[in-house]
């Protein structure tokens, strides 16, 4: 192991806040990353609140229409582009540069840019709520042309997508650069850890994506303000277009969401198992398949519309392709587990959850990508729960696992095991009693984004607005276990998981220093 | 075991919430009238056995490994990492699968797009926010709006058991008919859709979409519009009668001898007093949603009325925004297609008189002046 040298004395460094301000730590940099994803994870946490609330009962109870239409906008936004990507990208910062024997990213002050970008945007997406006429209530795929009647905070959040956009796309540029040319001698690319090269096929989708939807949004500001008919039938445009475009870009952030949870995954599942991942090869495979396919599905979105029966067909069999890479990383991680010694600390917990639940979410994916069977459920609670499955219980449990089992590294301390076990078993619950019912009420044919049903839905509602205030609660609780481990955590021990095998923890000291792999370490053996 | 304790705390806290009296625990999809959907509901079964066989599988391995491959009872670590015949097998089976359900999905997608040779053609237009049906051959028009009074939905009065799910004028269509809808929209997308019927379409501004049914029992079918189309998204219901063919004959007879013979006197001078009464069940059926109750409005996108600057001002003005729409909010709908020459008289003497007092207001035969020029 390399000596823990701390340089900061050596640097003169800003102390306080002006640190933050003007870092290029790639460690300082994904704290600052993590820590904005999870304020945004609760404020967009309240909105889904706010929801839930107005739907315990039917009849309107706690707010009008439009502001719960606007709820429901802001909800997805902040979640999607404010809470779930950074936090992954904060995984990257801090990770990446020490799975792979780097001393730092390869682009230390476009990093520091990239983070400061997000807070900018966040107070744009906020700050439309205050804006005259609401936030828009046009729901997170900004349909046109509802968009064309929104007030100035339609303006103000399509630049908030700009601003995440330009920090996507520079976060994804570093993030590829480094992985290609900063790895230590002979960390060849098929040693590299999963979760190193689901972040670089990750970077690609954002790099290809996120420009998509630059586009879309700009036409739709182009729309608004000057003049122009892309969306619009009476001047020879096509609402259906927009639909296109946003998806074209939409699919494939559902893998830029999920696929750098896959990696964490990979990595919590062998080091607690105490055993290699199976089938590292068909892993990198399988999350470049799904990486391709996630640009050839985009209208499973849009099967409603109208799309002549040919183009749904195509749709529905690339759909149900994905299934069969998703199905090797689910066999990959059972048979990493069978014939381990297995034990559950709350990271294999979380990783387990995710296991069983993002299961479920594929299952219901293969219920909606049968065509006739998706009109059906289009647009219903059913979609509502499917993607909840695969982005709370799939990148969220995720996030928790690889925060629980990188905590002691980043900050040398242990969290409480038996409130971390809690914070787990409550998320659990809680979590299937938000969103398992909602199948049911999808089933039954419950519109989304409306604030008041019909009676025959109130039974369903009421049992997913008790649980959604309960899984609040619980991540309110990991907020208190997290500062009590900051803060008065017990000294974590130089390897606190006996199974770990990747460089953070068999070359550098616990916790890792401020500066760290300063000269690469040697893998060529 | 969560479902039960669910039903537990539901039911007692059931017990205290008066609007639940007519809740039921579904679980699955509606009930379908047509064959199609029928089918749709036989192939989702499949599906979800499928999803039971590969569940058992994977997750018994995974609950299998967790209780018995664990450190805590001694379990030592195997050390292998690959296996290529297995992974082959695990890929090849999953494939065969997809291949077996591509086939009945593929006959039933191509059965559910098919809507020629359909009977009877209805044209269903989406307007913010109510439907708007045109039976084509027949000469059929009419509007078609929530029923279910305020009161209720603000929780002042007992929600009945059709809560939201209930229109003026519904559709009505014969049993065993294939019917076409033809679907459109006025200003954005809404989505014309009936689970009982199986059938769901997207309303497109500028664009006619279909989609068709055939009923095989008589009875009432509800469902909502079902694409995000603003603020009262959730309060544009789709209800659609199935009835007998002698029934819906009758119906279309005595739907076409109202068209023809107005229930308004073209041509009469009504009082003020009149026009203000029949003008409040306008207000309330089509103007309250935005400019709320008393005319007090939601600004900035609703101006009040009550006190406004349009409605205190000049009549012509205010006659021609109703009409047309207004140029400056996209919000205000042209009115003049959706009312009679009576409503309109009768609502903007109730704007004016009734919620204001200027005093002045139009008959009918003004209404009708206007619209010809």
């Amino acid at each position: 192991m390399e000596a823990a040298h701390d340089h900061n004395h050596d640097h003169h460094e800003p102390t306080g806040i002006m640190r933050y301000v003007t870092t290029t730590n790639h460690k300082d940099i994904g704290s600052m990353y993590l820590w904005f994803s999870f304020m945004m994870f609760l404020v967009g946490g309240v909105m889904a609140l706010v929801i839930r609330a107005e739907l315990f009962q039917p009849g309107l109870q706690v707010v009008e229409p439009e502001f719960f239409n606007q709820m429901t906008t802001l909800h997805g936004l902040i979640m999607v582009f404010g809470a779930i990507m950074p936090a992954f990208v904060g995984f990257a910062n801090w990770q990446i540069p020490m799975m792979i024997g780097a001393p730092d990213m390869a682009f230390p002050r476009m990093n520091n840019w990239s983070f400061w970008l997000l807070p900018p945007a966040g107070i744009l997406l906020m700050g439309s709520l205050l804006a005259p006429g609401g936030a828009g209530g046009v729901g997170w795929t900004m349909y046109a042309p509802l968009t064309i009647q929104q007030g100035m905070g339609m303006d103000m959040m399509i630049f908030a997508i700009h601003i995440l956009g330009m920090s996507s796309i520079m976060g994804s540029i570093n993030i590829i650069t480094t992985i290609l040319n900063m790895r230590a001698p002979g960390m060849t690319m098929m040693k590299m850890p999963l979760f190193v090269w689901t972040w670089l096929i990750t970077a690609y989708l954002l790099v290809a994506s996120m420009p998509v939807l630059a586009g879309a949004v700009t036409m739709t500001l182009t729309d608004r303000h000057f003049g122009t008919h892309f969306f619009n039938a009476a001047g020879g445009g096509d609402p259906v277009l927009y639909q296109h475009i946003f998806w074209f870009f939409g699919h494939p952030e559902v893998y830029i969401i999920a696929i750098p949870a896959f990696g964490v995954i990979s990595e919590v599942i062998p080091t607690f198992s105490r055993k290699p991942l199976f089938g590292y090869a068909s892993m990198v495979y399988a999350t470049g398949s799904i990486a391709i396919l996630s640009f050839l599905v985009w209208a499973h979105h849009m099967y409603t519309v109208g799309m002549p029966v040919e183009a749904q067909l195509y749709y529905m069999f690339a759909t149900m392709l994905i299934a069969i890479p998703t199905g090797v990383k689910v066999f990959n991680w059972v048979a990493t587990m069978w014939k381990g010694s297995m034990s559950f600390e709350t990271p294999m917990l979380f990783a387990q959850g995710f296991l069983f639940l993002f299961t479920i979410g594929g299952f219901t994916g293969i219920v909606l990508a049968v065509t006739p069977i998706d009109i059906q459920l289009h647009d219903t609670y059913y979609v509502v729960a499917h993607f909840h499955y695969v982005m709370v219980a799939g990148a969220l449990f995720a996030a928790f696992a690889g925060v629980y089992y990188w905590l002691p590294k980043w900050i040398g301390k242990m969290y409480d095991e038996r409130l971390g076990k809690i914070h787990f078993w409550l998320s659990l619950t809680f979590f299937n009693v938000t969103f398992f019912v909602q199948h049911f009420l999808g089933l039954a044919g419950m519109p989304r984004r409306i604030p008041d049903y019909a009676l025959q839905f109130a039974d369903w509602n009421m049992v997913s607005s008790i649980g959604a205030f309960g899984f609040g609660l619980s991540q309110v609780f990991f907020l208190y276990v997290l500062l009590k481990a900051i803060r008065s955590g017990e000294k974590a021990p130089e390897m606190p998981w006996e199974g770990a095998t990747t460089l953070e923890w068999t070359h550098l000291p616990t916790p890792a220093p401020y500066h760290s792999f300063e000269t690469p370490p040697d893998l060529r053996s | 075991m969560k479902v039960s304790f669910g039903v537990r705390v539901l039911s007692m806290l059931s017990a205290l919430t008066p609007g639940l009296a007519f809740a039921e625990w579904n679980l699955n999809f509606t009930p379908a009238s047509t064959l199609l959907g029928a089918e749709i509901q036989a192939v989702h079964d499949l599906v979800m056995w499928i999803i039971v066989v590969i569940s058992i599988v994977v997750f018994g391995a995974m609950f299998w490994s967790i209780l018995k491959h664990r450190k805590s009872v001694g379990h030592k670590a195997a050390n292998f990492h690959e296996n290529t015949t297995i992974e082959i097998i695990w890929t090849v089976i999953p494939i065969v699968i997809l291949v077996a359900m591509a086939f009945p999905a593929t006959r039933l997608l191509l059965a559910t797009r098919d809507s020629s040779a359909s009977d009877i053609t209805i044209k269903a237009t989406g307007y913010q926010w109510r439907w708007g049906y045109e039976y084509l051959d027949e000469g059929v028009k009419f509007y078609s709006t929530l029923a279910t009074p305020r009161s209720q939905i603000d929780g002042v009065t007992e929600k009945t058991s059709t809560y939201l799910l209930e229109v003026d004028n519904p559709v009505v269509v014969p049993v065993g008919k294939k019917i076409r809808i033809l679907t459109t929209a006025n200003d954005v997308i809404h989505s014309w859709a009936v689970p009982g019927l199986a059938v769901k379409q997207d309303a497109i501004p500028g664009f006619i979409r279909d989609i068709a049914f055939k009923a095989e029992t008589v009875g009432t079918y509800r469902g909502q519009c079902s694409e995000l189309c603003g603020k009262e998204h959730g309060f544009m219901p789709i209800v659609v009668e199935v009835v007998s063919e002698e029934d819906y004959q009758s119906w279309i007879q005595a739907k076409l001898t109202v068209a023809g013979a107005p229930s308004f006197d073209p041509n009469k001078s009504y009082s003020v007093t009149e026009l203000v009464a029949a003008g409040e069940q306008v207000y309330n059926a089509n103007c309250v949603a935005c400019h709320q109750a008393g005319g007090v409005g939601m600004p900035p996108t609703f101006p009040a009325i009550k006190g406004g600057k349009i409605a205190t001002g000049s009549i012509q003005g205010h006659l021609d925004i109703i009409l047309n729409g207004s140029a400056k909010n996209p919000m205000m709908a042209a009115w003049g297609p959706i009312l009679s020459d009576m409503d309109l008289a009768a609502v903007i003497a109730y704007q004016r008189n009734g919620i204001n007092s200027t005093g002045d207001f139009l008959q009918p035969a003004d209404i009708a002046a206007a619209r010809s020029e």
